[in-house]
């Protein structure tokens, strides 16, 4: 077992120096110096306390919306529509905290907190439910979702939600300032990311150690089994997408009730594709995702920066983002190819390149993501 | 739509506009449709076809300001969407490497990229593709704007019955679709799985830069980062609603080319809100015929059996 978290290690820690280096001929390609590059981002992700913090920020809706590709990826299935989720569950919030006007605060927070995660949960569990149910592709129809959700709150900001006093940038009315939350005690970070460590932590104790998250793995691990075991095998995609999409609907309510106070449509902020990223670095395992999640945390808090400094443009972070993207998914290909992480006996590697034909059913990373509570 | 096309003609512009639209925003769906048609035949998904759009649309656009001719960005931006899918038809020929997550992962790389390397092109205009003009028995201007039809349009018309004909009656189609059908049975037979494999998803990037190409030379007709909304993704599934027939894939092109003409046509004749809800009618469109046309009870009539992913 400690065998296969040093592989794991070594793989993402060699993929991500191998992406940085990547990213560093790009960049000078476009003639800045890769070194300064690599200063600034360190300058603005971990160099200083402030800069720390801005990590922080940015990581906690990270968190949540990778949940919302992890969970159903421990089932097998692709989540992509965090996005969508994240906005809803935002603009659902804020409707919320707009309703509720005069209550004490706290409560109107556990309100708007619950409708938030109740509106990204009845999202991406629809697209559980459309998977389990109608055998409709998971992946696509959860982007199409999240489309569909960004019209919607397009359409309501625009227009019936809309504060009238804002002119070039429609936004709803404001939340009761006794409605928004504060920040952790002793940081300049707001509650979001205890939400998000928190979430993290449960979800791990319900996808590895609990009976639902090991019905969960066999689900993902062979569809026909869990089949012949008599899992309730559609319940438990529509669960696991609801808890998902609930993530990130809670990471939207974070964001309007900490940071925007409203909600617009600044609400689309990439935030659902970057965690989709950063659950597959952590390899959809949810405590694996607080350090990742810092991680392109701090790879977004530095864009800043490096736009100023070297002169680059705003898209320099997403390509950073999508080589990191591809590099990690290439380097699954490593997994069981050193003798040096191998206990004492190993099945066959495949003789030749040639890869066996894909099994039907859900594309899978199989195997290797079955949890230790298997063994 | 330009308002132009529906002001005259009151409410009647509206399904001129419809129509004019299924023509015009059509061809980058039936572009990209017909290049994971052929990729999808070989029993492979890239679901990265989005990104490789928007890489496609940025480089023919840079191309043809650069060098004064469209065609050539036509060119160039096929062979941009071919070293993308190359890269995808490589990555997925690894062992234990997943096709549907690196396709997600070329949506980030290629739309990442080609934002970086276009912001140069966002402010300047360059030389657009030329229309051919199918309405000049007309002498309605709205009539003769709507029927500005591009060649690149017209190719594709050709393309689709093409691309139907290189599949079921040539050698290299029946190779291909063996390889979807069962890679055992075309490895027995001596062909290389991987080799059939990375050439369609190169000929997919290639249809779908040139689909890219549409978007910045003809309609909308300019450079900028929101050209691209999901026309790549909705491709993909349009491909799963026309069974893998590239001749249904042009009726069904045609079909969201109309959806999506729909909201910028209300919003031309003084529709002012809801116009954003109708906006969302194509995603919405998709959505409810990926749930008509799937089914629990696996796979649908015409799939290719090697592809396990796209149901």
């Amino acid at each position: 077992m400690n065998a296969r978290v040093y592989e794991t290690l070594s793989i993402r820690v060699g993929a991500l120096a191998l992406s940085f280096v990547l990213f560093g001929g790009f960049v000078a390609l476009a003639g800045a110096d890769p070194l300064d590059v690599y200063y600034q981002m360190y300058r603005g992700s971990i160099g200083t306390w402030f800069s720390f913090q801005n990590a922080l920020l940015r990581a906690a809706p990270l968190m949540l919306t990778a949940l919302c590709t992890a969970i159903p990826a421990r089932l097998g299935l692709t989540i992509i529509g965090g996005e969508g989720a994240l906005v809803l569950g935002g603009l659902a919030a804020a409707g919320t905290g707009l309703a509720l006007t005069g209550l004490p605060g706290s409560v109107v927070v556990v309100a708007m907190a619950t409708i938030g995660f109740a509106a990204g949960a009845l999202w991406v569990g629809a697209a559980g439910a459309l998977r389990a149910y109608r055998g409709v592709n998971e992946t696509i129809s959860s982007l199409l979702l999240s489309y569909i959700a960004i019209a919607l709150m397009t359409y309501l900001v625009e227009g019936p939600m809309r504060d009238p006093t804002s002119l070039n940038h429609p936004t709803t009315r404001a939340i009761p300032p006794d409605a928004m939350l504060g920040n952790i005690p002793g940081f300049d970070v707001h509650w979001g990311l205890a939400f998000g460590i928190v979430a993290c932590v449960l979800a791990h104790i319900l996808m590895m150690r609990s009976v639902f998250g090991f019905g969960g793995a066999i689900v993902g691990g062979n569809l026909r089994a869990a089949l012949l075991c008599g899992l309730p095998v559609r319940r438990m995609m529509v669960i696991a997408c609801a808890l998902a999409g609930g993530a990130a609907g809670l990471a939207g309510m974070a964001e309007v009730a900490a940071i925007h106070g409203r909600a617009s449509d600044s609400l689309v902020a990439g935030y659902g594709y970057t965690g989709i990223l950063v659950s597959f670095m952590a390899q959809h395992e949810p405590l694996a995702i607080v350090p990742v999640a810092v991680l392109f945390g701090g790879i977004g808090a530095s864009n800043g920066l490096i736009q100023r400094a070297d002169h680059l443009p705003d898209a320099t972070v997403n390509v950073l983002q999508g080589i990191l993207f591809v590099v990690i998914l290439a380097s699954e290909t490593l997994y069981g190819r050193f003798s040096l992480f191998r206990p004492a006996s190993k099945k066959d590697e495949p003789l030749s390149s040639a890869a066996p034909p894909a099994p039907p059913g859900p594309p899978v990373p199989p195997v290797e993501n079955l949890p230790e509570a298997a063994a | 739509m330009s308002p132009a096309v529906a002001s005259g003609l009151g409410l009647w512009g509206v399904p001129l506009a419809v129509a004019a639209g299924a023509i015009r925003v059509s061809t980058p769906f039936l572009y990209v449709s017909l290049g994971e048609c052929i990729t999808e035949k070989s029993g492979r998904v890239n679901l990265g076809l989005e990104g490789t759009l928007v890489m496609g649309a940025m480089s023919a656009y840079g191309i043809s300001y650069l060098t004064g001719s469209p065609w050539l960005g036509v060119l160039v931006a096929g062979a941009a969407g071919m070293v993308l899918g190359a890269l995808h038809g490589w990555l997925c020929g690894l062992p234990r490497v997943n096709d549907v997550a690196i396709g997600i992962a070329l949506i980030l790389f290629g739309t990442g990229l080609a934002f970086f390397l276009g912001k140069p092109f966002i402010q300047p205009v360059a030389r657009q593709l030329p229309a051919i003009d199918l309405g000049f028995w007309s002498s309605s201007p709205e009539v003769r704007s709507a029927l500005r039809v591009n060649a690149l349009f017209v190719l594709g018309l050709v393309l689709a019955p093409g691309v139907a004909f290189f599949l079921d009656r040539t050698r290299w189609g029946l190779i291909l679709r063996t390889v979807g059908e069962s890679a055992d049975a075309a490895r027995a037979m001596g062909y290389s799985v991987l080799r059939v494999r990375l050439l369609a998803t190169m000929a997919g990037g290639f249809f779908a830069g040139v689909g890219g190409s549409f978007l910045s030379l003809f309609y909308p007709g300019s450079y900028n980062e929101r050209l691209s909304s999901g026309q790549g993704l909705m491709a993909v599934a349009l491909v799963i609603f026309a069974r893998w027939s590239p001749v249904r894939c042009l009726w069904a092109s045609l079909l969201f080319g109309a959806a999506s003409a729909l909201g910028p046509a209300l919003q031309s004749i003084g529709m002012t809100s809801g116009y954003q809800l109708i906006n969302a009618v194509p995603y919405v469109l998709t959505l409810a015929i990926m749930i008509a046309t799937s089914s629990a009870s696996r796979s649908l009539p015409g799939q290719p059996a090697e592809l396990g992913a796209a149901r």
